[in-house]
């Protein structure tokens, strides 16, 4: 019998879920995803984490509430670092030893430690020890392995293309059309992956932009060349792989025409983003007049808040357009 | 050059001897307080870290009074506390205060940009004098930290009640003044006697409580509202094994220089932690296994509220607390914390911490009797 895998629909699954869909199928393994986010998914995980948790952190418990009585292994790996001289977050760090102490019956946990801080050598040790629990084979992982980063590597030139990675992963969204302007507002949104490609906990934000005419675009649409020569520019190097990307892409923002306002999307409790929004305001306000504004979710925010404020602000961008327009007509 | 440096708890003893040593002009920024705090929360983001905060208030105090320089530790994450310097600087500079700060870390292993900054702080490189300064400033580290170990073992066990808070506030003061590793030892030295010459029960055997959390607001007195001197005059003995010394010897020199480390934390949190997650979650939960199994009667974690690494540390806690059979409190502090709600928590912690006690040896009375 095929051994089930579970995997959380939440945190890296927005980044990595490529990557580990085809590792898996290849050694032959039958994956499960727990659900799609919905209220009871994320009022178990508050109930069953701490309070002072930031809420991506919540939902994960949720999820694994979800999965846990419905496959033979949980994969929850500890991500350190999925990134030369990065890190992810100390949570993201922690995250086996959270799940471990704070449910008393879990089936096994798949938790070994991701770190490329050091090399990239040390990923495909971790991949050998993930693999090990489904195969014996050594050849066979190591293929499996170069399998998954070639889909890995399609998923992430596709989102440098353009494409759109929670439309990659999820189809129930109205399609983004990429690169055509045609009156359509262009609104960059920063925000961490699990926070962005979750309809359910952006409460529809991507949903709602494109729906009013604008085109989102993402860190995962800038590709990593620019992102590192634009954060090099930071009076000290961004030690966060998402801080590095959420800094690097605000950079280029500003050497774009075609941008039209900035959203950063702030998950509560969330310590990364206290530090890299407040720095991503700091050099968008610097140089240039760009409209940008906050948006924080967190297990209570009312979906009408978020529509007035949101509708606010593309108005603001829409009527400075207009008024711009009409002032360089007669200018 | 008028060098400032943030405050946290005794550091500022530290800084101000590595400073005296090189022969560095300073200020001192005036020690935390109220509007400090008040300041640092009005220019910092208000969902960073309580100690960002404090740092913000402690420069621009020293500002107003003429220093143009800060001096800061730098890392490279996990956790916040690597990227302070950077943002502070930002934050600073955007709001009109210009100040430089000075990093003391190696960027991407870069030994001479190290090099480069301890120069400029040393005004030269006189290769001595920098040796006696790091020497004499890891000497007044380790003498202030056993002081202040004194001090937790006096205070629940003296007659006249305060005495110890009171010669170890002196103590403080006067080393704002102190120039100096010599006069910065002496004055150790004195209050070192003068605390051993306080009149103490000897035969008080009082309940043992140990301090876990973040560092900062576990060395701070001031923003855990004084947890150790509290605990200590309720009668309480605390441990708070996270000292200045050993962040600075174990954390800084032995790591970089690669020497063994006491890393007896380390396998102790093994079973509920397998890895350092940033901060001081490792020690946090390797320390809090070490109190139970050394039979202290509670454990006390304190962490400033957003701290990523404690907030991983205290969801593993519980696990710790039923293993060991062992009461753990959880305290979380920012600048809304009030501190009579503060005081209920702690009051009705050691209540529960005296009943288990009473309980225990009326338990150990009964089974005497009975046999
Ligand atoms: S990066 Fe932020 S939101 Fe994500 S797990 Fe860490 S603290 Fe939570
Ligand atoms: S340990 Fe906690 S309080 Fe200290 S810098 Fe890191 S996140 Fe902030």
């Amino acid at each position: 019998m095929k051994k089930k895998i579970g995997i959380p629909r939440s945190l890296f699954y927005y980044q990595l879920f490529p990557f580990w869909k085809t590792f898996f199928e290849e050694l032959g393994a039958e994956i499960v995803v727990s659900d799609r986010t919905t209220k009871k998914i994320l009022d178990d995980g508050v109930k069953s984490c701490v309070d002072e948790a930031c809420l991506p952190v919540k939902l994960f418990h949720g999820h694994v509430i979800n999965l846990k009585d419905r496959v033979d292994c949980l994969f929850i790996p500890r991500y350190t670092s999925i990134s030369r001289g990065e890190y992810v977050c100390p949570k993201f760090g922690g995250l086996p030893d959270m799940i471990r102490n704070s449910f008393e019956e879990l089936p096994q946990i798949i938790g070994t430690e991701i770190n490329l801080r050091k090399s990239n050598a040390a990923a495909f040790k971790a991949a050998l020890e993930i693999g090990s629990y489904f195969c014996s084979h050594k050849k066979r992982i190591e293929r499996a392995c170069h399998m998954a980063l070639k889909a890995y590597g399609d998923f992430v030139k596709q989102g440098v293309n353009g494409k759109f990675p929670g439309d990659l992963l999820d189809g129930s969204q109205p399609k983004a059309v990429a690169g055509s302007r045609n009156g359509r507002l262009n609104i960059v949104v920063i925000g961490h992956a699990y926070n962005l490609y979750d309809s359910y906990i952006n409460m529809d934000l991507v949903y709602k932009l494109r729906c009013s005419n604008a085109n989102v675009i993402t860190v995962e649409n800038v590709s990593e060349e620019i992102i590192n020569e634009k954060s090099a520019q930071l009076f000290k190097r961004m030690f966060w792989n998402f801080g590095r990307k959420a800094a690097g892409t605000a950079l280029h923002i500003l050497d774009r025409s075609d941008i039209d306002g900035v959203i950063y999307l702030m998950s509560f409790g969330c310590g990364i983003d206290s530090f890299v929004c407040d720095l991503v305001e700091r050099k968008l306000r610097h140089s240039r007049d760009i409209p940008f504004t906050i948006l924080t979710i967190d297990e209570h925010s009312g979906e009408a808040g978020l529509n007035t404020r949101l509708e606010a602000f593309l108005d603001m961008i829409r009527w400075r357009k207009e008024n711009e327009n009409y002032i360089s007509a007669h200018g | 050059m008028k060098i400032t440096f943030p405050h946290m708890g005794n550091v500022y003893v530290v800084g101000k001897i590595l400073l005296d040593e090189l022969g560095a002009e300073y200020i001192v920024p005036p020690f935390n307080n109220k509007k400090a705090l008040e300041i640092g929360t009005k220019y910092a983001p208000e969902s960073a870290c309580l100690p960002l905060k404090i740092n913000l208030g402690n420069y621009i105090q020293a500002y107003e009074q003429g220093a143009d320089t800060i001096l800061m530790v730098g890392g490279c994450g996990p956790c916040r506390f690597g990227y302070y310097g950077a943002l502070e600087k930002e934050i600073l500079n955007d709001a009109g205060f210009n100040m430089d700060i000075i990093i003391l870390e190696m960027p991407n292993g870069n030994l001479k940009e190290f090099l480069n900054r301890v120069k400029r702080l040393a005004g030269g490189f006189d290769i001595h004098k920098i040796f006696r300064a790091i020497r004499n400033t890891t000497r007044i580290a380790k003498q202030v930290d056993e002081l202040e170990k004194l001090t937790f073992k006096i205070r629940p066990r003296e007659i006249v009640k305060g005495s110890t808070d009171r010669i170890y506030k002196a103590f403080q003061e006067d080393m704002r003044e102190a120039r100096g590793y010599d006069q910065a030892r002496k004055l150790v030295e004195d209050t070192r006697r003068e605390l051993l010459s306080l009149e103490i029960d000897r035969s008080f055997k009082p309940l043992k409580v140990g301090i876990v959390g973040e560092i900062y607001t576990t060395i701070d007195s001031y923003t855990s509202f004084y947890l150790d001197s509290k605990l200590g005059n309720m009668g309480i003995e605390v441990e708070r094994p996270v000292t200045i010394s050993n962040w600075i010897i174990d954390h800084i020199i032995k790591s970089a220089l690669h020497l063994p480390r006491d890393l007896r934390y380390v396998e102790a949190a093994a079973p509920y932690l397998g890895k350092m997650i940033g901060g001081h979650a490792q020690e946090t939960i390797g320390n809090a296994v070490l109190f139970a199994k050394d039979g202290y009667d509670g454990v006390v974690q304190v962490y400033p509220l957003t701290c990523m690494p404690e907030i991983v540390a205290q969801s593993i806690l519980p696990a710790i607390s039923r293993d060991f059979d062992i009461p753990v409190l959880t305290l979380i502090i920012d600048e809304m914390t009030g501190e009579a709600g503060y005081l209920t928590r702690i009051e009705a912690f050691t209540d529960l911490l005296e009943k288990r006690r009473e309980r225990t040896t009326i338990e150990e009375n009964r089974v005497l009797s009975r046999s």
